[in-house]
């Protein structure tokens, strides 16, 4: 192709911000009492998962404070250096607190935090503090718990299929508590796990659940975002656990329950404590968890109706609930034999915060399969 | 009918004239679309393009948005010069990045005077070398370099994600898909200009950049080897004629566009990351593509489109801050800016005209 040699993109520059800048407007002045929070999202919040999770925390903070509090997000911002440029941005914007909702803004909410002394950070799911960083993170795996009680005394074919997504601390607890929370009721089910190696995407989430039904399994679990798992689940008949927010209106025949992450408790008491003047990091452990590692007692994470099961079942699933809201029951409480038959945590001893997330390296019994990596 | 005639010679008023027409349509579909949602459009055009270059320190972030751009567009200009689709330069880029991380992490003790240029050097033969895949199996078996290009992409991604994972991961990152920390001889520092400090996020791989594209020109424009891609891209069989080797030709500007763009990915994770993670591109590769077409295929030009796309890009992040504006509808205006610059390209290099459709006359015997 013959193309000349031209300068004509200078021409291009030049005109499109020469005439841009002849264009004046107003930005509308904030009222100055009110806080402001600004939120990061990994995605477009939807109407189902992980942001659309934050986004009603979101909505929550805004019903709970109303015109004491302004509040901003960006979506789809990436887990790389673009994010520090838009956490940088709102802090410049003014933004009082800034949530950055997904574990890969870890380092960059770091950096950025540091240029920003006055401002408050808060990175969900992340182990890296400084000063004016906190973490918050949600204890997911009792959920998954209750979610292997009910898959063992639901199946029928004593196969379960898991969806996981990346081999990380937090998806391998999750899947480890489903197994011990299965085995727990019915000693001969196991649990096969495809590695999506995605948290989104629906495509190849459907792939692995026919996958996982053409082998055999009547109950499907997911450590994945879409409900496209569940939606594969209501066509082919077998039933699954829907992840992040109810999704029981993709799959109302389907859906024994969802493991609901309710973010806006963390969101409010965080902003209250900065408006008190009280705001800290929190005096929890410095362990990878975050200072605030809470979960089912709190009502942090949140289970939907236990549906489209016998009553005895939902019994139980209460009853198993219960037991982890009231503490008695901690999950991780030996004796736990890995897959192999070994005992990796012997008789008493339960695994505290911190070896929940650098012991790990091992599937329970009931878990076919080894971790990747 | 509408006829299309190339132009022979396009002149200096048209090459002017069709940027400026193809920025206003720009404009007044976006004032439209963004009255149409509800948006104040003038604000909106404000904050799209204005606002987010309103510092020193913005305009500083931009180039920096732009650097990987403008290098891996850059190479690809040579590629596309010469009709050879190297759709691949993404995965090129990551394997940029995986030999000079594997540089930065074994070796961390070396000062940055050895360190820095091995980085480099690692960098672009890593892209070199994922780059003659396609090249090599194109000239060898006469494969389509688009698809074997495009598709070890993907290889590309999982292979730095299995890396991370697995064997490069860092022992204290409590089992998290990331590689230890460059030491500090390993990162690109940013600039600091005497009077007026640091520029943003402004780093000395921007400089980089602009030199490259710089040269990328000359090499072009001023060079044998310039001609030759340029003849073989044009005209290849004038160019066999004249004796060029054309299994040379696309060998060499398959090594010189992964060559940049591997450069561009160790500028990348060492200016701005830091470490290796699975995601070390945000597909810089893919819009690299769009930059080198909408520069016309001249390196120079490069700088100004890789601007032009890196600040559409900032200025819908800048939206949603500012405005509450979806990305969704950034994206549309970026898609509609992108259309009507090269859709005006039509009108620069095609004479076109409305004619009637000639009756055919009947033809009569004698």
């Amino acid at each position: 192709m013959k193309i000349k040699t031209n300068f004509s993109f200078a021409a291009v520059a030049t005109l499109a911000l020469s005439a841009l800048v002849a264009l004046t407007a107003v930005t509308v002045a904030n009222a100055a009492d009110r806080v402001k929070v600004g939120f990061v999202y990994l995605t477009t919040p939807g109407d189902h998962g992980w942001t659309y999770a934050h986004e009603v925390a979101r909505l929550d903070v805004e019903k709970h404070f109303g015109k004491k509090v302004e509040t901003t997000f960006v979506e789809n911002v990436p887990e790389g250096p673009d994010s520090a440029r838009v956490i940088r941005e709102l802090a410049k914007q003014g933004n009082d607190i800034i949530f950055t909702t997904s574990f890969g803004y870890m380092d960059h909410t770091i950096k950025v935090a540091k240029e920003f002394p006055n401002v408050k950070f808060e990175h969900i799911t992340g182990y890296k503090r400084s000063p004016n960083v906190a973490t918050g993170n949600i204890r997911f795996y009792e959920g998954r718990y209750v979610q292997g009680v009910v898959a063992g005394l639901m199946t029928k074919s004593n196969k379960i299929g898991y969806l996981a997504s990346f081999p990380i601390p937090e998806v391998i607890q999750g899947i480890n508590a489903f197994g011990i929370g299965l085995r727990s009721v019915n000693p001969k089910a196991e649990v096969s796990v495809i590695w999506v190696n995605s948290w989104y995407d629906p495509v190849k989430e459907a792939d692995a659940a026919k996958v996982h039904i053409a082998e055999g399994a009547d109950i499907l679990a997911q450590h994945t975002d879409s409900p496209a798992m569940l939606q594969t689940a209501e066509k082919a008949g077998v039933h699954g656990f829907g992840q992040s927010s109810d999704m029981k209106a993709f799959a109302p025949k389907a859906q024994l329950f969802s493991s609901v992450n309710n973010w806006g408790p963390y969101y409010i008491a965080k902003i209250q404590q900065m408006m008190d003047g009280k705001w800290s990091t929190g005096d929890g452990p410095d362990h990878w968890a975050g200072n605030t590692w809470v979960g089912m007692a709190d009502d942090y994470l949140v289970l939907s109706p236990f549906e489209n099961m016998p009553e005895d079942v939902a019994k139980a699933a209460a009853q198993a609930a219960a037991d982890i809201k009231s503490g008695k029951n901690k999950i991780f409480t030996g004796p736990i034999k890995d897959n192999s038959g070994t005992v990796r945590v012997p008789a008493g001893k339960t695994l505290n915060d911190g070896e929940l997330f650098t012991t790990l390296d091992y599937y329970v019994e009931g878990i076919k399969g080894k971790i990747p990596g | 009918m509408i006829s299309m005639t190339p132009r022979k010679h396009i002149p200096l008023s048209l090459t002017l004239l069709t940027p400026a027409v193809a920025i206003f349509l720009t404009l007044a579909v976006g004032v439209a679309i963004f009255g149409l949602l509800g948006f104040s459009p003038f604000d909106s055009l404000y904050t799209f393009f204005v606002a987010p270059i309103s510092r020193p320190d913005q305009i500083g972030d931009l180039f920096v948005k732009a650097c990987p751009l403008i290098i891996t567009a850059t190479g690809l200009v040579f590629c596309f010069r010469a009709n050879v689709w190297n759709i691949g330069a993404e995965g090129q880029l990551i394997f940029g990045a995986i030999f000079s991380g594997w540089v930065a992490l074994n070796f961390p003790d070396w000062p940055a005077m050895s360190l820095m240029p091995a980085m480099v050097l690692a960098s672009i033969i890593g892209g070199i070398c994922w780059a003659m895949i396609p090249a090599l199996l194109k000239v060898r078996f006469n494969t389509n370099e688009i698809l074997v290009s495009l598709m070890l992409t993907y290889v590309a991604a999982l292979f730095i994600d299995w890396l991370v994972r697995g064997p490069w991961r860092d022992p204290m990152s409590f089992g998290f898909p990331l590689t230890k920390m460059y030491s500090d001889a390993g990162l690109i520092q940013r600039i600091d200009l005497p009077i007026v400090g640091t520029l943003g996020q402004l780093h000395w791989g921007v400089i980089g950049a602009l030199l490259l594209a710089v040269a990328g020109g000359f090499v072009l424009s001023r060079t044998i080897l310039g001609f030759q891609i340029k003849v073989m891209g044009d005209a290849p069989r004038a160019g066999q004629f004249a004796g060029f080797e054309p299994h040379l030709v696309t060998i060499g500007v398959m090594a010189i566009a992964g060559g940049a763009a591997g450069l561009a990915g160790m500028i990348e994770v060492s200016a701005s990351m830091g470490q290796l993670q699975p995601n070390v591109s945000f597909g810089y590769g893919f819009t690299a593509i769009i930059v080198a077409f909408l520069a016309r295929l001249n390196p120079i030009g490069v700088i100004f489109a890789g601007l032009i796309v890196a600040l559409a890009e900032l200025g819908g992040d800048y939206a949603q801050i500012a405005l509450g504006m979806p990305k969704v509808v950034t994206g549309v205006f970026k898609g509609i800016l992108l259309f009507m610059l090269l859709a005006g390209e039509i009108f620069n290099r095609y004479h076109i005209t409305w004619r009637r459709p000639a009756v055919m006359p009947v033809s009569k015997g004698r």
